[in-house]
């Protein structure tokens, strides 16, 4: 009935001129504002992508090393001539190891043990340091002078670089590391399996080395886990009290204002700033000893004080006032409240911030540079107040060598700096997730 | 819900008493907040067992000056009172006086239901707990239990106790505070317009819970609702820009007000 009818009114004198209230612009420009920020998202990514993807396309290789295991002759003519080692004990040490290893691969490759440069030739496709991988084994197992058994050594960087393709074959022999003879031995001794690539668990435990082969971030993890642990310690009881301070306790003046000014200022400040500061009061004034992990454990802990105080500040905020009421209306002291009430539902806050400043101080150079924890450190530091590096610093250590071994090795330390921080974040994240709560 | 006719009982029964108990008394009290001024020279007796309901359009002061009755404006800043706030003959502004204790005396109950994002039984026994009126678990059980059944929400959580309290309805939510602050045996209740964030069922169980609460606590609630005063309380108190226009039984305030504005007020002229 009535549906009849206004189906059958002619359109155009049915419906009303509808106002132009300038949809299509705006639509127009959601549209154009959702394609910017897809661009730029997808922008981060790409170079996100392209750092990723050359790190580990340079790096991954570091994980591996070349190894030769090959059958040595302890022979006592060599280790000990004279028979003397049970009166005098330095006759294990000063022996002439790296013979051992060349014998056993001119052996090895069949060369002709008179051919001099052939011989010296053959004895440099393993690393110098097989001196200190034989030295240990025999002084482990004394008893094996005198017998053949297989042994693994290091192989040389050169072979390792040539091993693994970094270097160009391609280029005229003269004016290349590699001749070609010794790629011909390479090749024959990978076909022999007596040359072989392993897992590389040198890069994590060894410490400075000037022949790439060797060089490992050991002493760098150690370091940054001293300063990390004493940046926890103090930064984190420091920062938390400071902030409820401010924030619950503090009177809202002139001063607090100031204070507050002057965090934010701090947050700010270049790095290497606090660096001179670190060189200034804890080295030069105080007389901590340089290149020690306490030092800079010190001098990132006041960097990262800032950044633990504005977010747990910040945290401290976000905690709704009606707990706050509520926990004072049935008469707790504010003290109660501020720890039975909000600073729990601060905590994931808290902690996301000081894991997050935690990772900032990880990554920190600039400073570490100034008091003296670029060094050249083998052993591994048995305290923070002994020498140790960083593993941001040993990146640039290592990005400082023009060995081709070593350009590796640094992205190789680049993936190993980016796993810490990448889990740091995730236990952020975790930690979150965990001790959220909702109200 | 029977609250209209439990609501009918009560009024009958509650004819007035031969002489009131005074329990709180309010004597030229002025609040600022900065330079603002907020209160003007308040003079308002509270009655023992009774509930007093404070109305008056929005930002007339009335919240302000049951805030004042706690002390929970010392946690402004800027806030000052000045003139005599007693409870039982005590001035609590008084620097002798321990805030604390105060608010363990003169309970709060707020506007929007908050309760601690923790379960039902430590919002509960939270209180005791500080103030030290619970020794062990039995007597903490204890009293959640008689807390809980007096805010007469216990049957419908008593399998629920250790989930969490922020899981309740608003309703709900709102009887949990209750019971967490008559947990720590208040001798006063002051509540900041209760049931403003409550569906009218969920109001009506309040309102029933003030009832039965009147017997045992001194009520003061501040409403916007002049039917909930007229229902729940037996004084009333009109608040307008910060002064106090008119005070007296609640009866007589909504039949015959000596002001004209509390008439306009009531019948809903302005406000």
């Amino acid at each position: 009935m009535t549906d009849a009818t206004i189906s059958a009114t002619p359109i155009d004198a049915a419906s009303p001129r509808r106002r132009d209230i300038g949809l299509k612009k705006r639509y127009a420009a959601e549209r154009r504002f959702r394609f910017y920020g897809q661009a730029a998202i997808f922008l981060g990514i790409l170079f996100l992508a392209i750092l990723l993807w050359t790190v580990v396309s340079k790096g991954v290789g570091a994980f591996q090393q070349t190894m030769i295991t090959v059958p040595v002759e302890f022979a006592q003519s060599v280790i000990d001539p004279k028979d003397k080692r049970a009166e005098d004990p330095n006759v294990l040490l000063m022996a002439n190891y790296p013979l051992l290893a060349r014998n056993a691969l001119v052996q090895a490759l069949g060369v002709d043990p008179d051919d001099k440069k052939a011989v010296k030739a053959v004895g440099g496709l393993v690393s110098d340091s097989s001196r200190v991988e034989l030295r240990n084994y025999v002084m482990e197992n004394p008893d094996v002078i005198g017998k053949t058994i297989p042994v693994t050594m290091t192989a040389n960087g050169l072979v390792d670089s040539t091993l693994k393709g970094h270097i160009d074959l391609k280029v005229p022999e003269e004016r290349r590391q590699v001749s070609d003879q010794e790629v011909a031995w390479i090749n024959q001794l990978v076909d022999d399996g007596i040359m072989q690539k392993q897992f590389n668990t040198g890069i994590f435990v060894n410490g400075a080395s000037s022949r790439a082969e060797t060089a490992g971030m050991g002493v760098a993890i150690i370091g940054s886990f001293y300063m990390m642990a004493i940046v926890l310690v103090l930064a984190l009881p420091i920062g938390v009290a400071a902030s409820i301070y401010l924030e619950e306790f503090a009177p809202k003046n002139r001063w607090t204002d100031v204070i507050e000014v002057n965090i934010n200022n701090l947050a700010a400040v270049p790095s290497i700033v606090f660096g001179l500061l670190g060189l200034a009061v804890f080295i030069n004034f105080m007389g901590l000893p340089r290149s020690a992990s306490l030092v800079g454990g010190l001098v990132l802990t006041l960097m990262t004080l800032p950044t633990i105080i504005i977010a747990t500040r910040a945290a401290l905020k976000a905690v709704p006032p009606s707990i706050r009421s509520a926990a004072l209306g049935i008469g707790a002291s504010k003290m109660q409240m501020v720890f039975h009430h909000v600073l729990p539902l601060a905590a994931p806050g808290i902690l996301t911030g000081t894991i997050i400043g935690l990772a900032q101080a990880l990554g920190e150079t600039a400073p570490l540079l100034l008091i003296g924890m670029v060094a050249f450190v083998v052993d591994y530091p048995a305290t923070p107040m002994d020498p140790a590096t960083a593993l941001p610093v040993q990146i640039f250590m290592w990005a400082n060598e023009a060995e081709r071994a070593f350009v590796e090795r640094t992205s190789g330390a680049i993936i190993i700096l980016l796993l810490f921080l990448a889990a740091m974040n995730i236990a952020a994240i975790i930690l979150r997730r965990k001790f959220e709560r909702r109200w | 819900m029977n609250m209209m006719s439990d609501a009918a009982t009560e009024k009958a029964v509650n004819a007035p008493a031969d002489e009131p108990v005074i329990k709180m008394r309010g004597k030229d009290v002025c609040v600022f907040y900065g330079p603002k001024q907020a209160l003007f020279d308040v003079n308002l007796n509270i009655r023992e067992n009774a509930v007093t309901a404070l109305i008056g359009p929005s930002g007339c002061g009335k919240s302000t000056f049951l805030r004042s009755l706690n002390r929970m404006n010392d946690t402004i800043d800027t806030c000052r009172v000045t003139g005599d706030i007693t409870l039982d003959g005590e001035d609590i502004y008084d620097p002798a006086i321990d805030v604390v204790e105060l608010r363990a005396r003169v309970g709060m109950v707020f506007q929007k239901p908050n309760p601690f994002p923790k379960s039902i039984y430590e919002n509960v026994v939270y209180g005791p707990r500080i103030h030290g009126l619970v020794r062990n678990k039995a007597d903490m059980d204890e009293v959640v239990e008689k807390s809980l059944v007096r805010a007469g929400l216990f049957n419908e959580v008593k399998d629920r106790l250790h989930e969490p309290g922020t899981g309740l309805s608003g309703g709900q939510q709102q009887r949990l505070c209750i019971a967490r602050a008559i947990a720590v045996s208040p001798e006063v209740i002051l509540m900041d317009e209760p049931c403003s964030a409550l569906d009218p069922i969920a109001t009506a169980t309040v309102e029933e819970l003030i009832h039965e609460l009147r017997e045992n606590y001194t009520i003061v609630i501040v409403t916007h609702s002049m039917q909930q005063a007229a229902r729940v309380s037996q004084r009333t108190a009109m608040f307008h820009l910060g002064v106090l226009v008119e005070e007296g039984d609640t009866d007589k305030i909504f039949t015959n007000p000596d002001d004209p504005r509390t008439q306009d007020y009531i019948t809903g002229r302005f406000g």
